[in-house]
Order: structure tokens, then C-alpha cells, then sequence
């Protein structure tokens, strides 16, 4: 099968290219848009021919912009959706349900993007893959290269948790920290993508194709709910990519039949409050979210400057949903509730997206008669220094049953 | 004041191909201005109808964002470096 793409167009100015590799607009700089042939793709696609395919993103192939057949593959989504009733219940809400993206292969929902981004990469003749990253998608770009045998340059804020540098740096990638904040170093990429033209920076010049395997998360979630739509989701915003094609993969279910009617799925973001640029644009009314610099501990969702903030915004306010903002304290606290009442141990993000969760709940936004979904994006593994000394052996004894029944002892009865 | 503006590749169609085009002006403004008086269309590229810097494109300053300065109005000095950088990003 080949890609059922028609191109690229301009989503702000609406001028069509072929289907290369091309960063931006040619005229405007405006961000581009996979364009598809629904009709074609309502044709062919249905329940059955979903179910007989892989156990991964790769099984919504007639809705990605690349070629399953030699897909650059590591095993990318069809990740667990759980019903959180505990969570729920802390939260004063009714059926809720975590898509829990800690499980792709490097740990966070990044590999789907990757895995479309590095097929398509392929297929257009590139030999080495790059990025600009936060750590998440270092990690899945290296591991991916590795993969497909493609040498691979990442491009790092120096300020990142030292464990994404490590778990980037095994796949025999080239980590560059520069010292600035992702902001500058997305910059800088752009500027080495402009002048590399045989780089694939899986974030710039194949950003089109990249951003469209997150539409897997609303497709998954539909077929997991046995082929209906949710009520509410919860998305973290960064660059406001993720977002933005969740609301586009649920519309498409619509689209090509594979969900009846065209019911629109309620949208809600979740950022930082040290990174909250489109949560304050909402609240402000403005229709372009104004840049800042972030000071955050979910430094994967430390994008001031966000390129897909403006139809992030556009989602949520066409949708009827809101945007929340959590301080790292609440993060923390997000954190530790998700792990103990569901089992889940999330990155700093997943702490924003349960804190703000619970904003929005007690704002009565996310109601309870809603069946509501938050993306936990990924894996708490690669953050644990968020944490400090602030978590660690109840007590050192010892190897003896009387210390630790005087330990217990202690328990009971504190002093 | 001259100054080098660094031109994406979007835009060197417009610029005979050329990278770098060095340009005399106190502000980032003039020398968006200048820039056009010697390449016909490209300041409509970087700003729009209503002079305002177009949403996807960013101009750096030695390296600072002239958003977070004073916009067009912020004052150049001899010898920096202005990049014109279309605005993306990812995470």
C-alpha cells in the first residue's frame, strides 16, 4: 500500500505543496497540513480491517501519512486505556479513563510521531535523523535511528534531567546540550535544518508528517471504548501538537465512518503554571498565545514560544473545553496521586495533566457525568529527580525482627 | 549602523540565493526596510498588512527574540547579527 497523502497545504494560507520534505510554508512560514483523500480512505477502511493489523500505531496506517511496509518500527502505541475508578473517586469524578502512554517502547507517546516522522524520512532518502528536544523525543528519535540504521544527531536544552541524556546518548546517538532553553535551542535547529538539507529533523522539516501519528491516541481511545467517542479528553500542551491532533483524529473517525455521527469530543488542555502560555491566552481572551519564558520542573512541556499554541487554542474553544495551569507543587502532588490510587508512576507532564485534571473538576468543568480520558504522555522513570530526597526509605534497621518490630512499634504509636 | 541579516532559505529565492545580506539601519525596522529596497518582496514575507511581524516568522537580534525587545522599534548597533528564523517547534 502507499501513503494515501494528497500533499501538503498551508494552514494559513492554504497554498498546496507536493509531498516532500518541507519545513514550513513556502510564502507565509505558516505550519503545514497532511491533506488526504477521505473519501478514498472511507472506501477501503473499516472495524475489521483495523482489527486484523498490527498491535500498534501502525494499524490506522490508512490515516498516516507514510507507508506501514517497512515502517521504521519499534512497536509504537495501541497502548493500554484503564478505567481509573480510584482516581475517580478522589477526584469526585464518574468514568474516567487513563490512556497510559508511559508504555510505548522508549517510555513516552513520542514514538508515535517518531515512528511515523522516521518512515517517512525513509522514504523520502534521508540518511540521518535529528531533533530538537525536551528529552522525550531524543530518547525515541535515537532509539528509532537505531533501528532503521540512520545516524542521528539530537539537539538538548544543558539544564535537562540527566536520565534522558543517558537513555538518549546508548543508542549511539550524538547529544548536543546547548546552554539556553528549548526556545533556542528549536532555533538554533532551525537554522542547522535550513543549511543541512540532508538532515531529517523529525520536528522541523518533517514536522508535517511527525504531528500526525498523534492522532493515534484519539483513534485507539475510540476503538478501546468499542468504537465510541469519549466525552472529555485531557491533553498536557507543549508546542500544543499533541492537542491539537487529538481533536483532528476524532474528527476523522467521523470522517471516514469509523465512528457514527459527528459528535464533538470536549477538549481540555493542561500546562504548567511556570509554562502556561496558551492557559493565559484563553483566560485572556486572545487568539495568539503571547511567549514566555518557562521556569517549570515538567520540563517536557517547557516550550515557551508554543508553534501549534493558536490551534491548541482553537481546539479547546471550539470544543468547549478549558485549559488549566498546575504549580510544581500541585505537579508533585498530581504525580503521587496517580501512582498510588492507579498503580501509575508518570513524568513530571503526566503530574501536570492529574493536577489540572483535578482543577478542572473542582471548576466543574470536567464534569462527572462525562466519560472522560486523560493522556498520561509518559514514563515517571525519566524523571525521578523531580522528586529530590523527598522520597525514600521509610527507615534504615537492622537485619534483625526485633528492630523491626520496634519499627513497627514506631509506626503505631508516633512520637 | 550595518548590520547582517541572515535570510532562511524560504526566502533566498529573493536574494539571488544569498545566506547573508548586510544592511545599514538604527533599527530592526530600517533594516527590514533596507533590506527591501534591495530585494523587492521580502519585507511583505517577514511582515504583514498591518506592519506587524507575520505570526510564523521570528527575527533575532544577536540571538534575543525582538519580541522580548521593542519589536520592530528595537535599535541595532554596528556590526550584529539579525536572523530571520520561521517560527516552529516541538518538544
Amino acid at each position: 500500500m502507499t501513503s494515501p497523502t494528497n500533499g501538503l497545504r498551508c494552514r494559513e494560507c492554504g497554498r498546496l505543496f507536493g509531498s516532500k520534505a518541507l519545513y514550513v510554508c513556502e510564502w507565509c512560514f505558516g505550519p503545514l497540513e497532511v491533506v488526504y483523500d477521505y473519501d478514498a480512505v472511507a472506501r477501503r477502511v473499516d472495524h475489521a480491517r483495523i482489527a486484523g493489523g498490527p498491535p500498534s500505531i501502525w494499524r490506522y496506517a490508512d490515516l498516516l501519512p507514510a507507508d506501514p511496509v517497512g515502517a521504521v518500527d519499534l512497536g509504537a502505541g495501541y497502548t493500554p486505556l484503564i478505567r481509573a475508578d480510584r482516581l475517580a473517586a478522589e477526584l469526585g469524578l464518574g468514568e474516567l479513563w487513563l490512556k497510559d502512554d508511559t508504555r510505548n517502547p522508549t517510555g513516552s507517546f513520542k514514538d508515535r510521531v517518531t515512528s511515523v516522522a522516521l518512515t517517512r524520512a525513509r522514504e523520502l532518502g534521508f540518511k540521518v535523523a535529528a531533533c530538537a528536544s525536551t528529552g522525550n523525543l531524543a530518547n525515541s528519535v535515537a532509539a528509532h535511528a537505531a533501528r532503521a540504521g540512520m545516524e542521528c544527531y539530537v539537539f538538548v536544552p544543558a539544564d535537562l534531567e540527566r536520565t534522558k541524556i543517558t537513555t538518549t546518548a546508548v543508542f549511539g546517538a550524538r547529544v548536543v546540550a546547548i546552554d539556553g532553553v528549548y526556545d533556542e535551542v528549536n532555533r538554533l535547529c532551525a537554522e542547522i535544518a535550513d543549511e543541512r538539507d540532508d538532515w531529517a529533523f523529525v520536528n522541523i522539516n518533517l514536522r508535517a508528517y511527525y504531528a500526525e501519528g498523534s492522532k493515534t491516541v484519539a483513534f485507539e481511545v475510540a476503538e478501546q471504548l468499542g468504537w465510541e467517542l469519549p466525552d472529555h479528553v485531557v491533553v498536557p500542551i507543549a508546542s500544543g501538537s499533541l492537542l491539537t491532533k487529538i481533536d483532528k483524529g476524532f474528527s476523522e473517525l467521523g470522517l471516514v465512518g469509523l465512528v457514527e455521527g459527528d459528535r464533538r469530543v470536549r477538549i481540555s488542555g493542561a500546562q504548567a503554571a511556570g509554562c502556561a502560555p496558551v492557559a493565559k491566552a484563553l483566560a485572556a481572551g486572545a487568539e495568539v498565545p503571547t511567549p514566555v519564558r518557562p521556569d517549570t520542573i515538567a520540563k517536557s512541556l517547557a516550550i515557551g514560544s508554543p508553534a501549534d499554541g493558536e490551534a491548541a487554542l482553537r481546539a479547546v474553544r471550539s470544543s468547549s473545553g478549558s485549559i488549566a495551569a498546575a504549580t510544581d507543587a500541585e505537579i508533585i502532588d498530581g504525580i503521587r496521586l496517580l501512582a498510588r490510587t492507579e498503580g501509575i508512576f508518570a513524568e513530571t507532564a503526566g503530574g501536570v495533566t492529574i493536577a489540572c485534571l483535578a482543577i478542572l473538576a473542582r471548576e466543574g468543568v470536567v464534569r462527572r457525568d462525562e466519560r472522560v480520558v486523560a493522556c498520561i504522555t509518559g514514563t515517571g522513570l525519566k524523571t525521578v529527580e523531580a522528586f529530590g530526597d523527598t522520597l525514600g526509605a521509610s527507615a534504615v534497621i537492622k537485619p534483625s525482627f526485633d528492630a523491626f518490630t520496634e519499627l513497627e512499634e514506631s509506626w503505631r504509636n508516633p512520637k | 549602523m550595518s548590520i547582517v541579516v541572515r535570510i532562511p532559505s524560504q526566502l533566498r529565492p529573493l536574494t539571488g540565493g544569498k545566506r547573508e545580506v548586510v544592511v545599514e539601519a538604527s533599527t530592526v525596522g530600517e533594516a527590514l526596510d533596507d533590506l527591501e529596497a534591495h530585494h523587492p518582496g521580502l519585507k511583505a514575507r517577514i511582515v504583514d498588512e498591518t506592519g506587524q511581524l507575520r505570526r510564523f516568522v521570528n527575527v533575532f537580534l544577536a540571538d534575543r527574540d525582538v519580541r522580548f525587545l521593542d519589536g520592530l522599534d528595537t535599535p541595532v548597533q554596528d556590526g550584529q547579527t539579525l536572523s530571520v528564523v520561521p517560527a516552529i517547534s516541538g518538544g
